[in-house]
Protein backbone atom coordinates (compact mmCIF):
# COMPACT_ATOMS: atom_id res chain seq x y z
CA UNK A 1 0.00 0.00 0.00
CA UNK A 2 2.64 2.50 1.00
CA UNK A 3 4.57 1.87 -2.24
CA UNK A 4 1.33 2.25 -4.19
CA UNK A 5 1.27 5.46 -2.41
CA UNK A 6 4.69 6.38 -3.46
CA UNK A 7 4.30 5.68 -6.81
CA UNK A 8 1.17 7.56 -7.49
CA UNK A 9 2.77 10.49 -5.17
CA UNK A 10 5.76 9.91 -8.19
CA UNK A 11 3.69 10.09 -10.67
CA UNK A 12 1.86 13.37 -9.21
CA UNK A 13 4.95 15.12 -8.48
CA UNK A 14 6.31 14.81 -12.41
CA UNK A 15 2.72 16.26 -13.98
CA UNK A 16 3.35 19.06 -11.62
CA UNK A 17 7.11 19.74 -12.21
CA UNK A 18 8.19 18.73 -15.50
CA UNK A 19 6.08 19.13 -18.75
CA UNK A 20 7.21 19.27 -22.57
CA UNK A 21 5.10 19.30 -25.55
CA UNK A 22 3.13 16.42 -26.12
CA UNK A 23 2.03 14.31 -29.52
CA UNK A 24 3.88 13.02 -32.66
CA UNK A 25 2.29 14.46 -35.53
CA UNK A 26 -1.28 15.27 -35.97
CA UNK A 27 -2.25 11.45 -37.28
CA UNK A 28 -3.92 9.05 -35.40
CA UNK A 29 -3.15 5.96 -37.38
CA UNK A 30 -0.04 6.71 -39.09
CA UNK A 31 3.02 6.15 -36.82
CA UNK A 32 5.64 8.70 -38.23
CA UNK A 33 9.84 7.16 -37.29
CA UNK A 34 9.76 10.12 -34.57
CA UNK A 35 10.72 7.71 -31.28
CA UNK A 36 9.77 8.85 -27.53
CA UNK A 37 11.93 10.58 -26.00
CA UNK A 38 14.34 8.06 -23.54
CA UNK A 39 12.91 8.26 -19.98
CA UNK A 40 9.47 10.35 -21.14
CA UNK A 41 6.13 8.71 -20.66
CA UNK A 42 3.02 10.44 -22.63
CA UNK A 43 -0.47 9.43 -22.02
CA UNK A 44 -2.74 9.85 -25.11
CA UNK A 45 -6.79 9.53 -25.30
CA UNK A 46 -7.61 8.39 -28.37
CA UNK A 47 -11.06 8.32 -29.50
CA UNK A 48 -13.52 7.41 -32.32
CA UNK A 49 -17.16 7.69 -32.48
CA UNK A 50 -19.59 7.26 -35.54
CA UNK A 51 -22.74 5.48 -36.61
CA UNK A 52 -22.21 2.51 -38.66
CA UNK A 53 -24.92 1.28 -40.85
CA UNK A 54 -28.35 0.00 -39.30
CA UNK A 55 -25.91 -0.17 -36.01
CA UNK A 56 -26.22 2.08 -33.25
CA UNK A 57 -23.89 5.17 -33.00
CA UNK A 58 -20.51 4.35 -30.42
CA UNK A 59 -18.16 5.91 -29.12
CA UNK A 60 -14.81 3.56 -28.42
CA UNK A 61 -11.30 5.23 -26.42
CA UNK A 62 -7.93 3.90 -26.28
CA UNK A 63 -5.94 5.20 -23.52
CA UNK A 64 -2.35 4.78 -24.37
CA UNK A 65 0.82 5.04 -22.18
CA UNK A 66 3.86 5.38 -24.23
CA UNK A 67 7.10 5.70 -23.06
CA UNK A 68 10.77 6.01 -24.07
CA UNK A 69 13.04 2.92 -23.52
CA UNK A 70 15.92 4.10 -25.20
CA UNK A 71 16.27 6.24 -28.15
CA UNK A 72 15.97 3.39 -30.35
CA UNK A 73 13.29 1.79 -28.17
CA UNK A 74 9.34 3.09 -27.60
CA UNK A 75 7.03 0.90 -25.87
CA UNK A 76 3.53 1.53 -25.46
CA UNK A 77 0.44 -0.27 -23.64
CA UNK A 78 -3.07 0.54 -24.94
CA UNK A 79 -6.04 -0.14 -22.95
CA UNK A 80 -9.14 -0.13 -24.90
CA UNK A 81 -13.33 0.32 -24.49
CA UNK A 82 -16.34 1.48 -25.62
CA UNK A 83 -20.01 2.69 -25.33
CA UNK A 84 -22.39 2.16 -27.91
CA UNK A 85 -25.78 3.37 -27.71
CA UNK A 86 -28.72 1.16 -26.23
CA UNK A 87 -26.30 -1.65 -26.14
CA UNK A 88 -23.90 -1.38 -23.21
CA UNK A 89 -20.38 0.38 -22.42
CA UNK A 90 -17.29 -2.56 -21.95
CA UNK A 91 -13.46 -2.50 -21.45
CA UNK A 92 -12.92 -4.44 -24.48
CA UNK A 93 -8.65 -5.37 -24.07
CA UNK A 94 -5.63 -4.25 -24.12
CA UNK A 95 -2.48 -4.19 -26.46
CA UNK A 96 1.40 -3.85 -25.96
CA UNK A 97 3.24 -2.75 -28.12
CA UNK A 98 6.99 -1.92 -29.15
CA UNK A 99 8.89 0.37 -31.90
CA UNK A 100 12.34 -0.66 -32.81
CA UNK A 101 14.45 2.35 -34.73
CA UNK A 102 16.90 0.43 -37.34
CA UNK A 103 19.08 3.25 -38.52
CA UNK A 104 21.07 4.81 -36.16
CA UNK A 105 21.10 8.16 -38.62
CA UNK A 106 18.75 10.18 -39.58
CA UNK A 107 18.47 9.56 -43.67
CA UNK A 108 16.05 10.81 -46.58
CA UNK A 109 13.75 7.56 -45.69
CA UNK A 110 14.15 5.82 -41.72
CA UNK A 111 12.35 2.83 -41.06
CA UNK A 112 11.25 1.62 -38.15
CA UNK A 113 9.86 -2.07 -36.95
CA UNK A 114 6.58 -2.11 -35.17
CA UNK A 115 5.70 -5.57 -33.18
CA UNK A 116 2.24 -5.76 -31.35
CA UNK A 117 0.60 -7.74 -29.40
CA UNK A 118 -3.07 -7.43 -28.89
CA UNK A 119 -5.58 -9.43 -26.32
CA UNK A 120 -8.87 -7.78 -27.60
CA UNK A 121 -12.68 -8.80 -28.29
CA UNK A 122 -14.79 -8.60 -31.29
CA UNK A 123 -16.48 -5.72 -29.69
CA UNK A 124 -13.52 -3.57 -30.16
CA UNK A 125 -14.12 -0.32 -31.77
CA UNK A 126 -11.39 1.82 -31.52
CA UNK A 127 -9.92 1.04 -35.05
CA UNK A 128 -6.54 1.92 -34.46
CA UNK A 129 -5.56 0.29 -37.91
CA UNK A 130 -7.91 -1.36 -40.76
CA UNK A 131 -6.85 -4.70 -41.94
CA UNK A 132 -7.85 -7.43 -44.01
CA UNK A 133 -11.33 -6.97 -45.00
CA UNK A 134 -12.59 -5.33 -42.21
CA UNK A 135 -15.52 -3.11 -42.65
CA UNK A 136 -18.58 -1.51 -41.34
CA UNK A 137 -20.38 -4.90 -40.69
CA UNK A 138 -17.79 -5.53 -37.87
CA UNK A 139 -19.19 -2.09 -36.17
CA UNK A 140 -22.60 -3.02 -36.56
CA UNK A 141 -22.86 -6.47 -34.51
CA UNK A 142 -24.07 -5.97 -31.51
CA UNK A 143 -21.23 -6.30 -28.15
CA UNK A 144 -23.59 -9.19 -26.50
CA UNK A 145 -22.07 -11.68 -29.92
CA UNK A 146 -19.33 -9.28 -30.81
CA UNK A 147 -17.48 -9.37 -27.65
CA UNK A 148 -17.89 -13.61 -27.19
CA UNK A 149 -14.77 -13.51 -30.12
CA UNK A 150 -11.43 -13.51 -28.85
CA UNK A 151 -8.87 -11.64 -31.02
CA UNK A 152 -5.44 -12.94 -30.08
CA UNK A 153 -3.28 -10.98 -32.26
CA UNK A 154 0.33 -10.15 -33.14
CA UNK A 155 0.67 -7.18 -35.50
CA UNK A 156 3.40 -6.10 -37.07
CA UNK A 157 4.24 -2.97 -39.27
CA UNK A 158 7.15 -1.29 -41.05
CA UNK A 159 7.34 2.45 -40.56
CA UNK A 160 8.86 4.94 -42.89
CA UNK A 161 9.29 8.03 -42.44
CA UNK A 162 11.03 11.03 -43.95
CA UNK A 163 10.82 15.01 -43.37
CA UNK A 164 11.38 16.81 -46.29
CA UNK A 165 11.40 20.94 -46.21
CA UNK A 166 9.17 21.26 -43.37
CA UNK A 167 6.95 17.94 -44.21
CA UNK A 168 6.31 14.77 -42.60
CA UNK A 169 5.62 11.61 -44.44
CA UNK A 170 5.00 8.45 -43.54
CA UNK A 171 4.03 5.03 -44.70
CA UNK A 172 3.19 2.21 -42.99
CA UNK A 173 2.92 -1.34 -44.33
CA UNK A 174 0.83 -4.02 -41.53
CA UNK A 175 0.37 -7.64 -41.19
CA UNK A 176 -1.18 -8.85 -38.54
CA UNK A 177 -2.26 -12.36 -37.83
CA UNK A 178 -4.63 -14.16 -35.20
CA UNK A 179 -2.69 -16.63 -33.18
CA UNK A 180 -5.71 -19.18 -33.87
CA UNK A 181 -6.15 -20.98 -37.35
CA UNK A 182 -6.59 -17.45 -39.21
CA UNK A 183 -4.76 -16.06 -42.49
CA UNK A 184 -2.39 -13.49 -42.39
CA UNK A 185 -4.16 -10.01 -43.12
CA UNK A 186 -2.48 -7.01 -44.35
CA UNK A 187 -2.96 -3.08 -44.29
CA UNK A 188 -1.41 0.02 -44.95
CA UNK A 189 -1.16 3.85 -43.82
CA UNK A 190 0.18 6.52 -45.70
CA UNK A 191 0.14 10.35 -44.07
CA UNK A 192 1.68 13.82 -44.54
CA UNK A 193 1.24 16.39 -42.65
CA UNK A 194 3.27 20.19 -41.80
CA UNK A 195 3.19 22.83 -38.87
CA UNK A 196 1.02 25.68 -39.93
CA UNK A 197 4.56 27.99 -39.81
CA UNK A 198 7.87 26.54 -39.38
CA UNK A 199 9.49 29.73 -37.39
CA UNK A 200 8.69 29.84 -33.05
CA UNK A 201 7.82 33.24 -32.00
CA UNK A 202 9.83 34.01 -29.56
CA UNK A 203 6.73 34.60 -26.59
CA UNK A 204 5.03 31.73 -24.80
CA UNK A 205 1.46 31.21 -26.79
CA UNK A 206 -1.50 29.22 -27.17
CA UNK A 207 -2.89 30.61 -30.72
CA UNK A 208 0.62 31.15 -32.83
CA UNK A 209 0.85 29.51 -36.15
CA UNK A 210 3.50 27.38 -35.37
CA UNK A 211 1.40 25.28 -32.53
CA UNK A 212 -0.96 23.53 -35.14
CA UNK A 213 -0.12 20.97 -37.58
CA UNK A 214 -2.31 20.23 -40.28
CA UNK A 215 -2.18 16.82 -42.65
CA UNK A 216 -4.07 14.21 -44.30
CA UNK A 217 -3.64 10.64 -43.77
CA UNK A 218 -5.29 7.70 -45.95
CA UNK A 219 -5.51 3.83 -44.62
CA UNK A 220 -6.89 0.57 -45.75
CA UNK A 221 -7.04 -3.26 -45.84
CA UNK A 222 -5.14 -5.03 -48.38
CA UNK A 223 -6.88 -8.44 -48.03
CA UNK A 224 -5.54 -11.86 -46.63
CA UNK A 225 -2.66 -14.03 -47.54
CA UNK A 226 -5.65 -16.30 -49.27
CA UNK A 227 -7.05 -13.08 -50.91
CA UNK A 228 -5.07 -10.25 -51.50
CA UNK A 229 -5.75 -7.21 -52.72
CA UNK A 230 -8.56 -4.51 -52.85
CA UNK A 231 -11.68 -6.61 -53.30
CA UNK A 232 -13.83 -6.14 -50.54
CA UNK A 233 -12.06 -4.27 -48.10
CA UNK A 234 -12.48 -0.88 -46.47
CA UNK A 235 -10.65 2.44 -47.05
CA UNK A 236 -10.91 6.07 -45.22
CA UNK A 237 -9.33 9.13 -46.26
CA UNK A 238 -9.11 11.53 -43.02
CA UNK A 239 -7.85 15.01 -42.74
CA UNK A 240 -6.31 15.50 -39.49
CA UNK A 241 -5.50 18.87 -37.22
CA UNK A 242 -3.37 18.89 -33.88
CA UNK A 243 -2.63 22.15 -31.59
CA UNK A 244 -0.37 22.03 -28.85
CA UNK A 245 -0.82 24.03 -26.30
CA UNK A 246 2.14 25.74 -24.40
CA UNK A 247 1.52 24.23 -21.02
CA UNK A 248 2.11 21.09 -22.46
CA UNK A 249 -0.78 19.61 -23.70
CA UNK A 250 -2.01 18.70 -27.07
CA UNK A 251 -5.30 18.36 -29.08
CA UNK A 252 -6.45 15.99 -32.44
CA UNK A 253 -9.24 16.22 -34.25
CA UNK A 254 -9.98 13.95 -37.70
CA UNK A 255 -12.97 13.24 -39.65
CA UNK A 256 -12.68 10.44 -41.39
CA UNK A 257 -14.66 9.93 -44.87
CA UNK A 258 -15.20 5.99 -45.70
CA UNK A 259 -14.27 4.94 -49.86
CA UNK A 260 -15.59 2.20 -50.07
CA UNK A 261 -19.05 0.46 -49.59
CA UNK A 262 -17.89 -2.04 -47.61
CA UNK A 263 -16.22 1.13 -45.18
CA UNK A 264 -17.64 3.29 -42.44
CA UNK A 265 -19.60 6.38 -43.78
CA UNK A 266 -18.53 8.39 -41.09
CA UNK A 267 -15.86 8.45 -38.15
CA UNK A 268 -14.64 11.41 -35.95
CA UNK A 269 -11.77 10.94 -34.33
CA UNK A 270 -10.13 12.97 -31.85
CA UNK A 271 -7.48 12.82 -28.77
CA UNK A 272 -5.91 14.31 -26.26
CA UNK A 273 -2.15 13.71 -24.99
CA UNK A 274 -0.08 14.85 -22.10
CA UNK A 275 3.69 14.34 -22.14
CA UNK A 276 6.14 13.88 -18.55
CA UNK A 277 9.29 14.62 -19.38
CA UNK A 278 11.91 12.71 -17.87
CA UNK A 279 9.30 9.96 -15.62
CA UNK A 280 11.44 7.41 -15.35
CA UNK A 281 14.77 9.08 -13.55
CA UNK A 282 11.83 11.61 -11.36
CA UNK A 283 10.59 7.54 -10.60
CA UNK A 284 14.49 6.39 -10.08
CA UNK A 285 15.17 9.23 -7.81
CA UNK A 286 11.91 9.50 -5.63
CA UNK A 287 12.90 5.03 -5.02
CA UNK A 288 16.65 5.45 -4.61
CA UNK A 289 15.77 8.87 -2.14
CA UNK A 290 13.50 5.98 -0.24
CA UNK A 291 16.59 3.34 0.50
CA UNK A 292 18.68 6.41 1.47
CA UNK B 1 54.09 2.05 -10.66
CA UNK B 2 54.45 5.84 -10.82
CA UNK B 3 54.14 5.79 -14.21
CA UNK B 4 50.90 3.84 -14.68
CA UNK B 5 49.44 5.48 -12.49
CA UNK B 6 49.88 8.46 -14.42
CA UNK B 7 48.94 6.81 -17.62
CA UNK B 8 45.20 5.72 -15.96
CA UNK B 9 45.03 9.42 -14.88
CA UNK B 10 45.61 10.62 -18.26
CA UNK B 11 43.26 7.89 -20.24
CA UNK B 12 40.42 9.31 -17.46
CA UNK B 13 40.84 12.57 -17.81
CA UNK B 14 41.02 11.74 -21.96
CA UNK B 15 37.83 9.52 -21.47
CA UNK B 16 36.14 12.13 -19.21
CA UNK B 17 37.15 14.95 -21.97
CA UNK B 18 35.83 12.48 -24.75
CA UNK B 19 32.80 11.92 -23.24
CA UNK B 20 32.00 15.90 -22.69
CA UNK B 21 32.84 16.52 -26.15
CA UNK B 22 31.38 13.14 -27.24
CA UNK B 23 29.01 14.27 -29.72
CA UNK B 24 30.10 17.45 -31.29
CA UNK B 25 33.28 15.31 -32.27
CA UNK B 26 31.36 13.36 -33.88
CA UNK B 27 29.82 15.77 -36.56
CA UNK B 28 31.09 15.61 -40.16
CA UNK B 29 34.11 18.17 -41.01
CA UNK B 30 31.82 19.41 -43.72
CA UNK B 31 28.77 20.38 -41.18
CA UNK B 32 31.09 22.93 -39.68
CA UNK B 33 30.49 25.26 -43.25
CA UNK B 34 26.99 25.28 -43.00
CA UNK B 35 26.01 29.09 -41.52
CA UNK B 36 22.97 29.88 -39.06
CA UNK B 37 20.60 32.23 -40.84
CA UNK B 38 19.64 33.67 -37.53
CA UNK B 39 22.88 34.43 -35.90
CA UNK B 40 23.07 37.05 -33.31
CA UNK B 41 19.81 37.60 -34.13
CA UNK B 42 17.80 38.44 -31.05
CA UNK B 43 14.56 37.66 -32.08
CA UNK B 44 15.57 34.28 -32.44
CA UNK B 45 17.42 33.86 -29.67
CA UNK B 46 14.63 34.11 -27.45
CA UNK B 47 12.12 32.06 -29.78
CA UNK B 48 15.31 29.64 -28.92
CA UNK B 49 14.98 30.00 -25.60
CA UNK B 50 11.18 28.81 -25.79
CA UNK B 51 11.89 26.12 -27.69
CA UNK B 52 14.93 24.98 -25.89
CA UNK B 53 12.77 24.88 -22.77
CA UNK B 54 10.24 22.71 -24.35
CA UNK B 55 12.17 20.45 -26.23
CA UNK B 56 15.49 20.13 -24.25
CA UNK B 57 15.20 21.21 -20.99
CA UNK B 58 13.90 18.19 -19.54
CA UNK B 59 17.08 16.62 -20.04
CA UNK B 60 19.89 19.16 -19.71
CA UNK B 61 18.45 21.53 -17.18
CA UNK B 62 16.63 24.71 -17.57
CA UNK B 63 19.84 26.69 -16.91
CA UNK B 64 21.71 24.18 -19.96
CA UNK B 65 23.93 23.00 -16.80
CA UNK B 66 23.29 19.15 -17.41
CA UNK B 67 22.32 16.24 -15.11
CA UNK B 68 23.94 13.03 -14.46
CA UNK B 69 24.89 11.49 -17.87
CA UNK B 70 23.29 14.08 -19.69
CA UNK B 71 26.18 17.19 -20.38
CA UNK B 72 25.87 20.57 -19.34
CA UNK B 73 25.07 22.91 -22.43
CA UNK B 74 26.27 26.09 -20.90
CA UNK B 75 30.19 25.37 -21.76
CA UNK B 76 32.58 27.49 -23.96
CA UNK B 77 33.16 24.58 -26.44
CA UNK B 78 29.26 24.06 -27.25
CA UNK B 79 28.48 28.13 -27.06
CA UNK B 80 31.69 28.34 -29.77
CA UNK B 81 31.08 25.11 -31.59
CA UNK B 82 30.31 26.04 -35.50
CA UNK B 83 26.58 26.37 -35.54
CA UNK B 84 26.71 23.58 -38.43
CA UNK B 85 27.81 20.93 -36.06
CA UNK B 86 25.36 21.85 -33.77
CA UNK B 87 22.08 21.56 -36.14
CA UNK B 88 24.14 17.87 -37.47
CA UNK B 89 23.70 16.95 -33.75
CA UNK B 90 20.03 18.34 -33.25
CA UNK B 91 19.20 16.82 -36.58
CA UNK B 92 21.18 13.18 -36.22
CA UNK B 93 20.38 13.00 -32.19
CA UNK B 94 22.74 9.79 -30.86
CA UNK B 95 21.16 6.80 -29.97
CA UNK B 96 24.49 5.79 -28.79
CA UNK B 97 24.11 9.03 -26.16
CA UNK B 98 20.77 8.32 -25.44
CA UNK B 99 19.98 11.74 -27.73
CA UNK B 100 17.15 11.88 -30.00
CA UNK B 101 16.90 12.87 -33.21
CA UNK B 102 15.13 16.64 -33.77
CA UNK B 103 14.85 16.27 -37.09
CA UNK B 104 10.65 16.55 -36.56
CA UNK B 105 11.10 19.90 -35.27
CA UNK B 106 11.15 22.49 -38.73
CA UNK B 107 14.58 23.27 -39.73
CA UNK B 108 14.31 26.93 -38.71
CA UNK B 109 13.54 26.48 -35.54
CA UNK B 110 16.19 24.01 -34.95
CA UNK B 111 18.33 27.36 -36.14
CA UNK B 112 16.37 29.09 -33.90
CA UNK B 113 17.63 26.75 -30.88
CA UNK B 114 21.02 26.98 -31.73
CA UNK B 115 21.03 30.85 -32.17
CA UNK B 116 20.13 30.45 -28.67
CA UNK B 117 22.79 28.02 -27.43
CA UNK B 118 25.76 30.39 -28.91
CA UNK B 119 24.56 33.38 -27.99
CA UNK B 120 27.03 35.65 -25.94
CA UNK B 121 27.32 35.46 -22.27
CA UNK B 122 26.40 39.34 -22.04
CA UNK B 123 23.21 39.05 -24.07
CA UNK B 124 22.19 35.55 -22.47
CA UNK B 125 18.47 34.93 -22.32
CA UNK B 126 17.37 33.07 -19.76
CA UNK B 127 14.43 30.69 -20.44
CA UNK B 128 10.71 31.53 -18.68
CA UNK B 129 9.31 28.23 -17.55
CA UNK B 130 5.86 30.34 -16.98
CA UNK B 131 5.71 33.50 -19.33
CA UNK B 132 2.51 35.20 -19.60
CA UNK B 133 0.62 33.28 -22.72
CA UNK B 134 0.22 35.94 -25.66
Amino acid sequence: MQMVCRIMAAAAVCLIASRCEAGEGPFFITYTHQMEEPGNLEFTAKNASGKPGDGNPFLATAAEFEYGMAGWWTTELYLDGQGTGSESALFTGYRWENRFRLLWREHWINPVLYVEFENINGADKTLLEVVGHDGVADLEAPNSDARQEKQREIETKLILGSYFKGWTIAENIIAEKNLSHAPFEFGYAVGISRPLASLAKPDRCNLCRENFQAGVEVYGGLGTHNDFGLHATSHYIAPTVSWSLANGTALQISPSFGMTATSARFLLRFGVSYEVAQFGRAVRNWFHGSRA
Amino acid sequence: MRLRAILLAGCLLAAAWTRERGLLSQAPQNAASVRNPFEKDEEAERAGAKLYLRECAACHGSDREGHGRVPRLNRPDVREAPPGELFWILRNGSLHYGMPSFAHLPEPQRWQIIAFLRQSTARRTTPVPNGPNR
